[in-house]
Parts: C-alpha cells; structure tokens; sequence
C-alpha cells in the first residue's frame, strides 16, 4: 500500500441546507429579492442585523477538513443527522457543496444505495447492464464482467427472468453483486452491506475486504454497525453536528461514538429507578427495585465490589432472585450473574440488599449491567418480576496480575478472560 | 476508452463551490454515451411490457389520433389541405409533432420524475434528456409507418409527389425539433425543481402551442396578418413546413425564417444546458 499518495482530498467544505418548506409561498419571496436587487435596494427578506440567517438554515457540513491517503479504509460513524450522508452525497457528486473544495484522484463509485437503476419489468441481465452503466461501466466492461457478476449474485436460474419476480433478498444480492465489480479506485458504501442473509453479507464483506487489500481500494464505508465497521476499516472518522470530532484508530472512534450516543451509561454511583429505565408494561407493578448505590464504579487491582439495591415491595414475594446481565457498551451480552440464594419479601417491605459481585473474568473495558429480579415456578421456568436497564455502568480498569506485559485487544480475544490453560506434561 | 484500466492518475475530479458557467460537460456525456442507450432502450422496453398489442400501440395510437383530426379539422371544420389527401396530411402531422412534443414534455420532467436515480449517484446529467429525446426519435420511425403505407400508396395513385432532395434532409429536420425539444424541455426542467406550477402549465402551453404551429391546417391558409407573424416568429413552424414539404411537396419554405429558427433553436439549447448544469448540482436540496 502506497500511503504517500492521496485518494481524497476535502478542504473547507460547508453544506448549508435551508430548513422549512421550500417552494410554496417563496416564490413571493424571490421576487421581491429580485426586485429589490433590480433597484439597488436592501433584500427585504433579509433579517436585520443578522448576517447569517442561522434560524433557518442548518450547518449540514461545518467546515471539513480530511485527507484519505490511497488504499485506506475508512468507517465513518456518528448519531442520525451528524453529516455522515451529506459527506458522501458530496463525495458522490450528487450535490454541491455551499462553500470548500474537494479533489477526488481516480475513479470513484457511489453505493448509497444498493440497485439504482433497476427496473422491475426488466430481466436480471437488462437490469445488470442498466445498473452497470449507471455507475459508470461502459458496454464491453460489463460484458466481460457479465459471468462474474451473476456466479456472485447467487441467482443464475433467473437472471432471464423480470426482477420484479424476484425476492427482495435477491433483488439486493443481484445489486450488490454488479457494485461490487467495479473497477474503480474508491469505493462510497452507505450501508450498502446489510443485504441478503447472513451467509451473503459475510461474502460481501469478505469481498471487499479482498478488493481492498489485493488490490489497494480506497473505501469509504458509512454504518451504523459496529461490526461490519470493525471488520472492514483501519480508520475510523467519528462525525458530530457537521463537525469532525475524532480521526485516527477504529476501536478509540467506535468508543467515542458509543459512550457519546448513550446517556445513560454515564458511570455514576447512586441510581434512582424511575420509569424510564423500565420497559413498558413488564414485571409486576408491586415488586420494585427503588435504588442503587455502589462504593466504587471503576474496579482496578481487585475484582470483587459490593452495592447496595432498595427494594420496595407491596405484595408477597416468595424466594426472589437476582440476575445481573453484563453487557458491552456496543450491546453484545457478555455473561450473566445470578445470586446465590432466593429472598423472600412481605407485603410493605422496604429492604437494602448488599451485594457482592465478582468480575474476576471480565477484561479492562466499561459494561453496562443489567438488573432482572425473578422468580422460578416448578417447572423450571422463570418469571420476570421487575429489572432495571441498565442498572448500572461500571469500569473496570486495567488490571495488574501476571500476564501484566498483555495488552488484552478485545475486538479479537472478546470480553471474558478464562482462567489459564494448565499445560500439563511437556514431552 | 480509458475507463478500462485501472489508471487513477487520469482520473481527477475536482468539487468546488464555484463553478464556470460555460462548462458544458459535452465530453463526459459522450463517455457516458452507453448510458444514453441503455435509458432509450429502457424507455421503449419497459412502455409496452404486459401490454397485448406490445409496439403495435405505437403504430395505432397515431393512427387513431390522425384520423380524429381528419374528422374533427378535415370533415367537420372542413380545412383546405391544398391538394393533399387528408388522412395523409394529418397523419404525417400528428407523427412530426408528438415527436417535437413528447420530447419537449419527457424532458420537462427530467429532473422530478429522475429524482430517485439523481439522488443517489453520479453520471453526467445531460445523459437523461438526450435519451429521452431518442426515445423520441424511435417512436417517431414507428408513428411514420402509417404515414410510409399512405405516402406509397398515394404516390402510386398520382396524388402526391414527395420533394426527394429534400426528403433526403429529414434527419436534419428531425434533429432540429429533437435540438429545440430538448432545450425547451430541460429550461422547463430546471425552472420545475423548484415551483411545480409550471409542469402543469406545460400541458396547455404544448396544446397552444400545436395550434400556433401549421399541424392541423397548412401555412399558406393564413393570409398576411399578426396570426401569420406569430407563426413565422414560432421556431417550430419552419422544420414542420420543411417535414411536410419534403413529404407531400406541398407547404412554403422561407429560408430566413429556417435559419432564424435554427439559431433560435441552438440559443434555446445552450441556455438550456447551462441552466440545466446549474441547476443538476443543487436540485437535491430542492426538489
């Protein structure tokens, strides 16, 4: 990979949308501007002392500033409405910017949407030569690539047949397949590789992973799946409110994003449960987890921490358990903890319940947990009582034992860190 | 083409803010000249799928259309044709005409009815308009099937004699109207992004405008006056004149008029593109 040479190269660039209705009524307005203009007079649309009518209109993109070196694979996350799609519609040509300049070295293709082009009374083959001309091949391309595209796509028996017929699962694997061999040196993706089934998005990432790698494809991939992030980028650009507001290593950037997205996993010591952090309609309204509060939030040398959880109850509760679901501030479940006895609770309790938890196995990241209170029938079936989500936020820092010389990289080696593997006999 | 090799350091593609006005992007359109093909293919394929009578409906709906006229401006309104067979004048009317003005109203929806396809990736805009007016053109050569059968056998009874210089010139007399319908069309385009008044106006503008063009009834009917100067001033007149002349041999051709027309026609045309060029790199914010 040659990281001298640049790809793409954005400078300065602004997107300014006007909000409200355009059109309509405004036509008036135009007039009058114009008319005014005509005279020499001030715009009478114009707001007095304001320069920048920033009330009604909105800083899509504010002033961007990026270099993408060639064969760089770039994820772009942030919250709805951070500037993500309006960066590539612009990137795609699709529109213009307000103000900035931006230099793009070599062929690009634009997938912000799987199948553009495609018409429903077409075959397959029509629809690959109209999508293919579409982004940009011309005839012979297409032909030679014809074989390719439809040994990918999976649906070879109805290449003949009107798109229209088909599933919607093909329809988008037929789409992608024609994308996918471009021939161009930089790749726009907006979500474009949540299609198909599992077993076609694996394939789909996988390829281009390879056309990135073998072949030294810029790609600029937008998501909201971490995932599919991860797997497929090396950089990672965390966009918020039009602003760049981190550049650089994919984990950093998927932390930024994520701690940012979430309120509520703030690491706090004292919780009150109120409403919000149930579900609606869940558990019965007579067994309440009230509080929470806990010593320390972030963990470092030992493992084992205690809290405390205020429980109120206005009926009989009878051998209650705990469960606390431990999951990764990216949503996966980790592990769960159940208490070692049932409690049994009266009509009109108030009970504080210590706890004392465990973590020995987790590896150093921030985990949000979950609080379920339940109850098992004879069958063994349980029934959720009350839970709290999340029920807290904890830390746990870097901890010093004897593998302290490992940085544990829990994107490849997950969350849990097993006891060690005791090596036996060495022959 | 270079498009088949991976050689990036050809490719630089520069976004500004600014851009130049007279940059017409011709030459990427004629890279993307595959593209215009697939869009009049798709255009004619996809017209006539499920449909029993398929492509037939193109040889009877203008059929269909000249023979009303025929009864309506011919038999009821009784309107001298100069000589020439009715059913004859008005067929080869009907065909010259929907072509100049299906390629004028598909492309004055260019941008609204492409939006889903604008907005999602890039190729040179221009690309759409032309197809359109091609697509035109195809439909043109099946509506002037009719008017071929008619023709011979009017030839064969005596009855007409074509100008066969000038029907030699027909593709120049189409390329006229296609030019002028294109450049109507995609001024009325860009205007329609953002006030839609104007799409709906369009259908009685191109009724109106039939009528101020010598289809229904001949140029010569018209004696000196202001109806007459309207005409004449009307780019469309002269190549409908020349369309008809070439064919039946009949109409009045004034060659100053002809070339005013074609300046007009070649004004209408860039001031079309130049908006259409500014107006493509906006219109998703708008439309």
């Amino acid at each position: 990979m040659d990281n001298q040479k640049i790809a793409i190269n954005i400078s300065g660039v602004t997107k300014q949308y006007r909000l409200g209705q355009i059109g309509g009524g405004t036509l008036t307005h135009d007039l009058q501007s114009w008319w005014a203009k005509v005279r020499g007079k001030d715009d009478p649309n114009t707001k007095i002392g304001a320069k920048h009518i920033s009330g009604e209109t909105l800083m899509a993109l504010n002033c961007i500033d990026l270099t993408v070196y060639k064969g760089e694979r770039v994820g772009i996350i942030g919250k709805n409405g951070a500037g993500k799609s309006t960066l590539l519609k612009l990137l795609c040509r699709v529109t213009a910017p307000t103000s900035g300049e931006i230099d793009i070295y070599g062929r690009i293709t634009s997938m912000l949407e799987v199948g553009t082009g495609f018409h429903s009374e077409m075959t397959g083959r029509e629809n690959i030569y109209m999508n293919g001309a579409i982004l940009g091949m011309n005839k012979n391309e297409i032909d030679s690539k014809m074989q390719d595209i439809i040994e990918f796509s999976e649906v070879k028996e109805f290449i003949d047949t009107p798109v229209k017929r088909y599933s919607s699962g093909m329809f988008v694997k037929l789409a992608f397949s024609v994308a996918a061999h471009l021939d161009s040196e930089i790749m726009i993706m907006d979500e474009v590789l949540a299609v198909g089934d599992m077993a076609f998005q694996k394939k789909c990432l996988d390829k281009m992973n390879d056309v990135s790698r073998s072949q030294g494809r810029t790609i600029l991939y937008v998501s909201h799946n971490m995932n599919t992030i991860r797997r497929l980028c090396d950089r990672c650009i965390v966009l918020d409110e039009g602003r760049v507001i981190f550049d650089g290593d994919v984990e950093k950037g998927i932390d930024i994003y994520l701690s940012d997205s979430r309120d509520k996993e703030i690491i706090k010591d004292r919780y009150l449960y109120d409403d919000s952090y149930r579900y609606l309609n869940w558990g019965s309204p007579d067994f309440r987890i009230m509080a929470l509060e806990m010593r320390n939030t972030a963990i470092e040398c030992s493992s084992k921490f205690t809290l405390k959880l205020d429980i109120k109850t206005t009926g009989d509760w009878h051998n209650v358990f705990f469960r606390f679901e431990i999951t990764m501030i990216n949503s996966i479940k980790v592990a769960t903890m159940f208490s070692d006895k049932g409690v049994d609770f009266k009509k009109g309790d108030e009970k504080k319940i210590v706890f004392l938890l465990d973590t020995a196995h987790l590896t150093p990241a921030k985990y949000r947990v979950d609080i379920v209170a339940y109850v098992t029938d004879q069958v063994g079936e349980d029934h959720f009582i009350d839970g709290v989500y999340p029920g807290f936020v904890f830390q746990i820092n870097d901890r010093i034992n004897e593998h302290n010389s490992i940085v544990w990289h829990q994107q490849y080696w997950g969350a849990i860190h097993l006891q060690d593997v005791v090596i036996q006999e060495i022959n | 083409m270079n498009h088949s090799k991976l050689s990036s350091d050809n490719y630089h593609i520069h976004i500004s803010a600014r851009q130049k006005l007279f940059d017409l992007k011709l030459k990427e359109v004629w890279e993307y000249r595959d593209l215009i093909w697939m869009f009049t293919k798709r255009k004619f394929t996809v017209y006539y799928k499920q449909t029993i009578l398929g492509p037939a409906w193109l040889l009877l709906s203008p059929l269909i259309t000249g023979l009303i006229y025929a009864f309506v401006f011919g038999g009821i309104a009784n309107i001298n044709t100069e000589g020439v067979p009715g059913i004859l004048f008005y067929l080869s009317g009907t065909a010259i005409w929907t072509f100049f003005s299906s390629s004028l109203m598909n492309n004055a929806s260019a941008f609204t009815s492409n939006a889903h396809l604008f907005g999602k990736v890039y190729f040179p805009r221009l690309t759409v308009p032309i197809a359109n007016v091609l697509s035109s053109a195809i439909d043109f050569c099946f509506h002037f099937v009719p008017v071929a059968v008619f023709l011979i056998y009017y030839i064969l009874a005596g009855r007409v004699t074509p100008n066969w210089a000038a029907l030699a010139l027909l593709p120049v007399c189409l390329l006229h109207l296609g030019i002028m319908g294109l450049g109507f069309g995609i001024i009325i385009s860009s205007l329609t992004t953002k006030y839609r008044d104007l799409s709906i106006l369009i259908q009685f503008g191109v009724t109106l405008w039939m009528y101020a063009t010598p289809v229904v009834y001949p140029l010569s009917m018209l004696e000196k006056g202001w109806m007459k100067t309207v005409l004449l001033i009307n780019p469309a007149t002269m190549p409908i004149e020349f369309f008809r002349y070439a064919l039946l041999g009949q109409g009045t051709i004034d060659p100053f008029c002809l070339t005013v027309s074609w300046i007009t026609t070649m004004m209408i045309a860039l001031l079309g593109i130049i908006i259409f060029n500014k107006v493509e790199r906006n219109f998703m914010d708008t439309v």
